[in-house]
């Protein structure tokens, strides 16, 4: 069996990809699908550690988590829609209403 | 062999997210993305996860996928990045925080006593079976497994409501 460490480490570099990829791309919708990929690493984790503990637990979070991400995605990207459709961009930059 | 396969899997995995965080166009960038959730689904099989592989697969890599393909083409919004950042610190200053939390997440997962492999034998056998997990859901989690189904009937109306036309306030 490969050891749980080698499966948070590729867990712990989805994270931080997902996160490079929220903080440096200004297109909404692949800033929503790095969050996706974050959300997946951390069921990567959730899962390895399941395995390690021989405790089905943890994957009924995961369960949990993929059906809430279901629910987020589909409010996102209706909001996005409706960003889209007021704004006709989907760049976070030009989203900037609220600013004083 | 089970090195093999998770070092094949894993690294189509990075290749994907890494190709996503890349390309230019949206298109492309929700295909790699399909690619490193399908190499995860297969990690989960790897991790003795059948049923998660199953769930993966089905909404990750075909409900939620399919709906971000279709936004991405019905919005026209491949390329929005034309235009010059208007942050320009923004981004050695990201990559910067990006590395520090690489570095503090690897220590943080060579720390922990995980180095050693999962236990196999008796117990591992019949671990991961989906009518294990089905019991849990429906007798420890019963609570938490009803209320996803609030929030998803909560989700179905917050779609219909952010996207109806026409009824604005007069």
């Amino acid at each position: 069996m490969v050891p749980t460490s080698y499966y948070i480490l590729l867990s712990a570099a989805l994270f931080i990809l997902g996160v490079l990829g929220v903080l440096l791309r200004r297109n909404a919708i692949v800033v929503f699908m790095s969050v996706e990929l974050m959300l997946n690493a951390a069921n990567l984790a959730l899962v390895a550690f399941a395995r390690q503990r021989l405790s089905v637990d943890g994957q009924v979070l995961v369960f949990f988590v993929i059906t809430v991400a279901a629910a987020e995605v589909a409010v996102g990207l209706a909001l996005l829609v409706a960003i889209f459709r007021t704004k006709q961009t989907a760049d976070v930059d030009e989203v900037s209403t609220l600013r004083g | 062999m089970d090195f093999i396969l998770f070092g094949v899997t894993a690294a189509i995995a990075l290749i994907g997210a890494v190709a996503m965080l890349l390309s230019r166009n949206a298109v492309h960038s929700a295909l790699f993305l399909l690619m490193n959730f399908g190499a995860i689904a297969v990690l989960f099989l790897l991790l003795q996860s059948p049923f998660l592989f199953t769930i993966q697969l089905t909404v990750y890599a075909g409900a939620i996928m399919v709906l971000f393909l279709f936004v991405v083409m019905l919005l026209g919004a491949e390329q929005v990045e034309a235009t010059p950042d208007r942050i320009a610190w923004q981004r050695p200053l990201s990559l910067l925080l990006g590395l520090g939390l690489l570095g503090v997440a690897v220590v943080a997962a060579l720390r922990g006593e995980m180095a050693a492999a999962p236990p196999g034998g008796e117990a591992a056998l019949n671990f991961g079976d989906p009518a294990q997990l089905g019991a849990l859901l429906f007798t420890k989690y019963l609570l938490p497994f009803e209320i996803t189904g609030v929030i998803l009937l909560i989700a179905v109306v917050g779609v219909v409501v952010l996207n109806q036309r026409g009824r604005q306030k007069a």
